[in-house]
């Protein structure tokens, strides 16, 4: 998954970097899953690895776009990335394996008969069904701006 | 056995994947897919909470729907994202950052 993920951002090809995009968040499904996630596993292939990963590669086809040449770097600023990310990291591995509590193995769990997609179901229909109504508007409002950003003229 | 730990520092190895792409990369579409990684990175720490905080022999739900209600939210973001990329490549014929300056002051 890593790799991949790597490979997003070293690719030169747009195209390139897109398909190890979808095999990357192949992967991290396969990570739900073996965290008995299997819901939001299947969810993620749907939604990303199918519905937004065509999106994007329906995007690049469209405005054809190559190669990215090799542009003049600009040092101080990609220094300036790596000091960045580099702190980052040393403070995430510093909460990981410091101060908190996060070596613990994996409890065993009981799903019931139900399974994970009906827990997520009756929590998503029952506790959580303003913010469910919220998201559904945020679609509708999306899909017409959209709409209204693809138009031709802007008037 | 794979603790709370591997799951944390994938996921944070991950979002510093994303956050160099979006650091260093100058195509606007390849920002996009890094973002895509960065708000992946949040799923994944997220689920492993979930599934480490164990009740009544249950993973802890909440999360998972809160990760259900960011793909969601995720995905729109980035319906909307492309539609501006290809105003923007209509307007101005590139997806490179260092040419759509206007604003710059």
């Amino acid at each position: 998954m890593l790799f991949f993920a790597g490979m997003v951002v070293l690719n030169r090809n747009p195209v390139a970097s897109a398909l190890s995009l979808v095999v990357s968040f192949m992967a991290l499904a396969a990570l739900y899953v073996s965290l008995d996630a299997y819901f939001i596993g299947v969810i993620q292939i749907l939604v990303y690895a199918g519905a937004v990963m065509v999106l994007f590669l329906f995007i690049i086809m469209l405005l054809d776009l190559k190669a990215e040449v090799r542009r003049r770097i600009n040092f101080p600023a990609v220094c300036g990335g790596f000091v960045v990310i580099l702190l980052f990291l040393k403070v995430l591995s510093d909460v990981c394996y410091g101060v908190f509590g996060g070596n613990a193995k994996l409890p065993p769990i009981s799903q019931g008969p139900q399974g994970d997609a009906w827990q997520v179901g009756m929590l998503i229909f029952e506790r959580y069904n303003l913010p469910l109504q919220v998201v559904g508007t945020l679609i509708l409002v999306a899909s017409i701006g959209i709409v209204i950003l693809s138009k031709r003229e802007l008037k | 056995m794979v603790t709370l730990n591997d799951y944390l520092m994938a996921s944070g190895l991950l979002f510093a994947i994303g956050f160099a792409g979006v650091l260093l990369r100058r195509n606007v579409i390849i920002i996009f897919m890094a973002l895509e990684l960065m708000l992946n990175a949040a799923n994944l720490s997220l689920i492993g909470f979930s599934r480490f905080y164990v009740q009544n022999g249950l993973p802890d739900y909440n999360a998972q729907v809160l990760v259900f209600f960011v793909i969601t939210v995720a995905a729109a973001e980035v319906t909307v994202g492309l539609a501006i990329i290809v105003a923007l490549f209509r307007a101005r014929q590139t997806t490179h950052v260092e040419d759509i300056s206007s604003l710059k002051f």
